[in-house]
């Protein structure tokens, strides 16, 4: 059922985290390590995935950039979900004047072209990792505020809020016992979409020069120096495109089935 | 349900093609030579790519290589380079330099005009220089022209420049694109849409700039050396390498610099194309902060030069196609000294020398540390230059391998001067020169030009250098002006305020059916003009040519 | 319906200014000024030219003044003179806005040809392998980065198959060619960026369209239809797909400023002669009136955009018209 394509895209996830993890232990060389004299060699039983331009061994370099693609993913969403819920919330259940000028900023913010914001900024600041994960968290919050607010707004409307309120529950006791539980569902498939959508954002900075800079790699970066090579190294365009295709992919499909199970219609 | 039918049915069909991939390029062997009393034929175009849009197709305004390279068609200078880089007439006929070296009388040629038709006069040159040195406009080149004391029209076609101290350079300088008056006078030069439609004397008349997509130019039957034989010049628009190179592959464009995988690429790929080989007019260094510790040192600067391996660089990252260097002249130049000797890879003794000032090895974690601090600096390069990346990572490597640890940053362009550059913010820079013929570089070596944008800005001082660059400033005389600069080449490659590392060939590809293009001390576009394409090869029949 | 337009338009403008004033602040409080990048690394300036330069921007005065003056030039759609070349920016602007527009609204028409269909047939055939197929497909291509996409359809249509031309938007003779012939060059040079920027941006809506299908196909008014004995397509058609559409006009609305974003990737790589690319350009070169017109501009097409979705949906959902929300 549809649910098999949501589990087959989490045993990816695990899987990639846990090679990230263990790079250390699994990767046959340091990642860094050139060897000029076997640059731009093809795939073989001495380097799995070939060499790079260095002469680096491309499997190494692969695994530990899982590291760095999967927490620029995961971390941008995380700046994204804790600064959307918290206004998303305020604006949503305070209402009024607060919901007023908050809803207006995440207008401003959603009229944007978000990567045109990526470009300014990381243009003008400097492309570090930590850098790259603020800003694509920065860009990523106001859908997700949006979200939230609608979320709590009809919480609010239902009764047992009013009853809540009837008999004088603390604001605080509302919210955990009632409205957060139900806000988790829609959250959790919006950030991992998001890390998706961070991972693909970040490949893409790479291939205008403001991505991960080396000898730091991110999958984004490695697949944007590998199009140089692409007439006689194919194997840097292929496993980086693939890695990334397949993680994305995974986070969409996982995504995808915590949504159905949110909204199961016969 | 017809929908998933026409899906498979889709996709069928595409993989079906995949397979049956026939070879849709025309790579098959054509035949190009011709016989050597062969006539040139006019006709056809020559089509280039450029990375960035042209930005003012004005010379005195505009800074960016697309725009320079599309000037250089439209418009002339009084002199210019020959094939063997000596200076020779261009709009100028002659000239006279006097015995004081103060004043140059130039003398201009009778039969120019200007792409609509009015004559070229010395009014015109005038006119261009009181710009240069107008500081309404928005010029960056004005220095060497207000050296220029003063400036007389002494006939319609003869001008007299006085300097108040003799400058070497003004020969070069004279190079400049000289813009017609009639055009320009009592408008706003910044502004003025001739700056998108340029007029000019110039081989090439501009006729067409499509934003961002192209530019068009056709030859001049008019200019005043003959009309060049190629009738057409289009300036493609094509921001990404790669794609470039894929255009190459497919036959649409017919020049490109390639980079050296791409040049070492399957000889399939070329078939339709020579390979051009030469040295650049250029030298890529890593520069020290001579203010800083420990790079104000020497020994520690000589030790870090003994323990980088310039040719593992070279073959690396230029695949063999440069040479290590060795001073700030590169060796195709008169002013290189052929004596002065290249610092040997010998990390023993860089180590040696290193110990000797005072840095021991800490065995657990295999760098050297001296008064409790590891032996640990940046290098910094800019963004968009795939060859000094890889460059700056094998230094790394290197110097891991002594024991010295090294962190690679790698700015945006403008930051990287505004903020590192500028403000003087940074261990060592990993950055090229790319020289112009006249060997005098006193704005990057004399202890003065130290300021904020100003060149030499690894706040190098030696006296001695500064005065052998003030008399080498001074004089015409080649001969005395090679003593000066080979002596400041020595100084220099001892004191080591730069490690200069390699020479990088220049390496172009140009489609075969053109005829001329032949590379000389002056590189490869210095007889561009004569270029022609044989009736039976052009590939652009245009309804326009004549 | 008037005075619910006009009460739109009255919101845009508190977001027009602060769209104004976030572009403003970014760029303020950046590094690099142009005075710099007109004399850096070229032999032939000197310092004085520098300071020459930043008088003649005007960069020296206090920065609020800066804005307030700006602001009011922008009501009159003057965004100042590019510092790469002295021209107008809101001319470079509107030079290369028909291409862009062009791009997005084929991307746009593209992805709705395609996108709503899938949409519709695998809420139709619901968790059937056509549907699974269809989700993969749509995903596949969402997962894929850009870049890469766009260069493995050149390779695979440009160069292997020599079908379509690589980059660009006309060929080299284009001058020359007959009217209709101008109009295919400029289609085949059209279908690799149109393709690229619709396959990866499609799965949203077809999601989307999806979902409201299955919702509106699970109403009461539908299980009536199939008592009554309607048949199945008139069923589908007329009754269902009506009311899933009605939210898909939102959302396309929505997609504007994604396609907008994505523009800087597939502009630079097919050399399209967009916005995307100048807005990029822009950014590199400290152009700032080039970067504020440019990101203004686009968020503006992004409110008209939206403005237009909410008016269309108020038409079509008569639930709305009649003052029920």
């Amino acid at each position: 059922m549809k649910n098999k394509l949501a589990l087959l895209g989490a045993i990816c996830i695990a899987i990639l985290i846990l090679l990230g993890a263990f790079a250390p232990l699994i990767a046959p060389k340091r990642p860094d390590e050139q060897n000029i004299i076997e640059r731009i060699k093809a795939p073989s039983s001495k380097h799995i995935l070939g060499t790079d331009d260095l002469g680096r061994d491309v499997l190494s370099r692969m695994l530990y950039s899982a590291r760095i693609s999967l927490s620029v993913g995961i971390v941008a969403v995380l700046i994204a979900i804790i600064l959307g819920t918290l206004i998303g919330m305020l604006s949503g259940y305070f209402g009024g004047v607060t919901d007023t000028i908050l809803m207006r900023f995440v207008d401003v913010m959603l009229c944007f072209p978000t990567f045109f914001l990526l470009l300014m900024v990381l243009a003008f600041l400097e492309p570090s990792i930590l850098n790259i994960i603020i800003v694509i968290g920065l860009t990523a919050w106001p859908g997700l505020a949006r979200i939230v607010r609608a979320e709590v707004l009809s919480i609010k409307q239902r009764d047992f809020i009013s009853a809540s309120k009837l008999l004088a529950t603390s604001k605080t006791r509302i919210f955990l016992m009632h409205i957060l539980p139900n806000i988790i569902g829609p959250i959790l498939v919006a950030a991992t979409l998001g890390v998706g959508d961070a991972i693909l954002a970040e490949s893409g900075l790479s291939f205008l020069g403001l991505g991960v800079q080396p000898p730091d790699a991110s999958w984004g970066q490695i697949l944007s120096a590998g199009k140089e090579y692409i007439h006689i190294a194919w194997w840097l365009s292929v496993f980086p495109g693939v890695a990334i295709l397949i993680t994305v992919l995974s986070f969409n499909l996982l995504g995808e089935g915590i949504r159905e199970k949110l909204n199961p219609k016969k | 349900m017809s929908y998933s039918k026409n899906f498979k049915f889709i996709s069928a069909l595409l993989l079906a093609v995949i397979f049956l991939q026939s070879c849709g390029v025309n790579n098959t062997k054509k035949n190009y030579s011709v016989t050597k009393d062969r006539k040139p034929d006019t006709g056809d175009a020559y089509v280039s790519a450029m990375l960035g849009d042209a930005t003012i197709l004005n010379p005195l305004l505009s800074q960016d290589s697309s725009s320079g390279q599309i000037n250089s068609y439209i418009f002339n200078g009084l002199l210019k380079y020959n094939k063997d880089l000596t200076i020779v007439g261009d709009l100028a006929n002659s000239w006279n330099i006097s015995k004081s070296g103060k004043e140059i009388i130039f003398n201009l040629r009778k039969n120019v005009f200007w792409h609509d038709g009015k004559p070229f006069t010395a009014n015109d040159v005038k006119f261009t220089y009181e710009k240069l040195i107008d500081p309404t406009v928005k010029t960056p080149y004005s220095a060497d022209y207000t050296l220029v004391k003063k400036f007389t029209v002494i006939g319609p076609y003869t001008i007299k420049i006085q300097y108040s101290k003799t400058f070497a350079g003004a020969l070069e300088s004279w190079m400049m694109g000289i813009i017609p008056k009639h055009i320009f006078e009592n408008t706003d030069i910044n502004t003025n849409p001739a700056n998108r439609a340029p007029i000019g004397t110039g081989p090439y008349i501009f006729q067409n700039w499509k934003t961002d997509e192209k530019i068009t130019l056709k030859a001049n039957d008019k200019y005043y050396d003959g009309r060049p034989y190629i009738s057409k010049y289009y300036f493609r628009v094509i921001p990404d390498q790669s794609v470039q190179f894929l255009e190459l592959r497919q036959n649409n464009i017919d020049e490109m610099s390639l980079s050296p995988d791409q040049w070492n690429s399957y000889p399939e790929f070329f078939t339709n194309y020579n390979k051009f080989n030469y040295p650049s007019f250029s030298y890529v260094y890593l520069g020290f902060n001579l203010t800083r510790e420990p790079f104000n040192n020497k020994t520690i600067r000589k030790a870090l030069a003994y323990a980088i391996n310039k040719k593992e660089i070279i073959d690396g990252v230029l695949l063999g196609m440069g040479t290590p260097a060795t001073g700030p002249f590169v060796p195709q130049h008169w002013a290189f000294n052929i004596k002065v000797k290249d610092y040997p890879y010998d990390p023993s003794y860089s180590l040696k020398l290193l110990k000797s000032s005072g840095y021991t090895l800490n065995p657990s974690d295999g760098y050297l540390w001296k008064n409790n601090k590891r032996f640990e600096f940046g290098i910094i390069t800019n963004q968009g230059n795939k060859v000094r990346e890889l460059s700056a990572q094998i230094i790394q490597a290197q110097l891991k391998k002594i024991g010295v640890k090294v962190n690679i940053r790698i700015v945006e362009w403008s930051s990287f001067i505004s903020q590192f550059i500028n403000k003087k913010d940074f261990d060592t820079v990993l950055l090229g020169w790319s020289l112009s013929r006249d060997p005098d570089q006193f704005v990057i070596w004399n202890s003065k030009m130290t300021g904020e944008n100003q060149y030499n800005f690894v706040s190098y001082n030696n006296p001695e250098v500064d005065k052998l660059l003030n008399e080498g400033r001074e004089t015409f005389n080649i001969t005395q002006r090679k003593i000066i600069y080979n002596k400041i080449h020595e100084i220099l490659a001892n004191d080591l305020p730069y490690i200069f590392l390699y020479y990088p060939q220049a390496m172009p590809v140009i489609h075969k059916r053109f005829i001329g293009p032949e590379v000389a001390a002056a590189g490869l576009g210095w007889n561009s003009n004569f270029w022609w394409s044989p009736k039976e090869n052009q590939k652009y029949k245009l309804s326009w040519d004549n | 319906m008037f005075s619910y337009i006009l009460k739109r338009l009255l919101q845009m403008v508190p977001i027009l200014i602060g769209i104004t004033i976030i572009t403003f602040a970014a760029m303020h409080f950046a590094p690099g000024n142009p005075a710099s990048l007109a004399t850096d690394m070229n032999l032939k300036a000197s310092s004085q030219t520098h300071e020459r330069l930043i008088k003649l921007y005007g960069l020296d005065k206090p920065w609020d003044k800066q804005y307030f003056s700006w602001l009011k030039r922008v009501a009159k759609l003057d965004f100042g003179d590019s510092f790469k070349d002295g021209r107008p920016a809101i001319k470079k602007i509107l030079e290369r806005l028909p291409a862009s527009i062009l791009l997005n609204f084929l991307s746009l028409f593209l992805i709705f040809a395609i996108a709503i269909p899938i949409g519709v047939i695998s809420a139709i055939k619901r968790n059937t392998l056509t549907d699974k197929a269809l989700t993969f497909f749509v995903f596949i291509g969402y997962a894929m980065p850009a870049f890469w996409f766009a260069l493995l359809l050149m390779l695979l249509f440009g160069l292997k198959l020599g079908w379509l031309p690589i980059s660009g938007l006309h060929s080299i003779n284009y001058s020359d060619l007959s009217f209709i012939d101008k109009v295919l060059d400029v289609s085949k040079h059209l279908i690799l960026p149109v393709c690229a920027s619709a396959l990866t941006g499609m799965a949203s809506l077809a999601r989307y369209t999806r979902t409201s299908m299955i919702e509106a196909l699970s109403q009461n008014f539908i299980k009536t239809a199939y008592a009554k004995g309607l048949s199945e397509n008139k069923i589908i058609f007329r009754h269902a797909l009506r009311n899933a559409l009605l939210p898909i006009i939102t959302i396309a609305g929505l997609s504007l400023p994604a396609l907008i974003g994505g523009g800087f990737i597939f502009e630079t790589i097919f050399a399209y002669p967009g916005m995307g690319r100048l807005g990029f350009d822009a950014i590199m070169a400290r152009d700032y009136p080039v970067i504020m017109a440019t990101a203004t501009i686009a968020a503006f097409l992004t409110l008209i955009g939206n403005l237009l979705a909410d008016i269309s949906y108020f038409i079509a959902d008569p639930r709305i018209r009649h003052g029920k929300k």
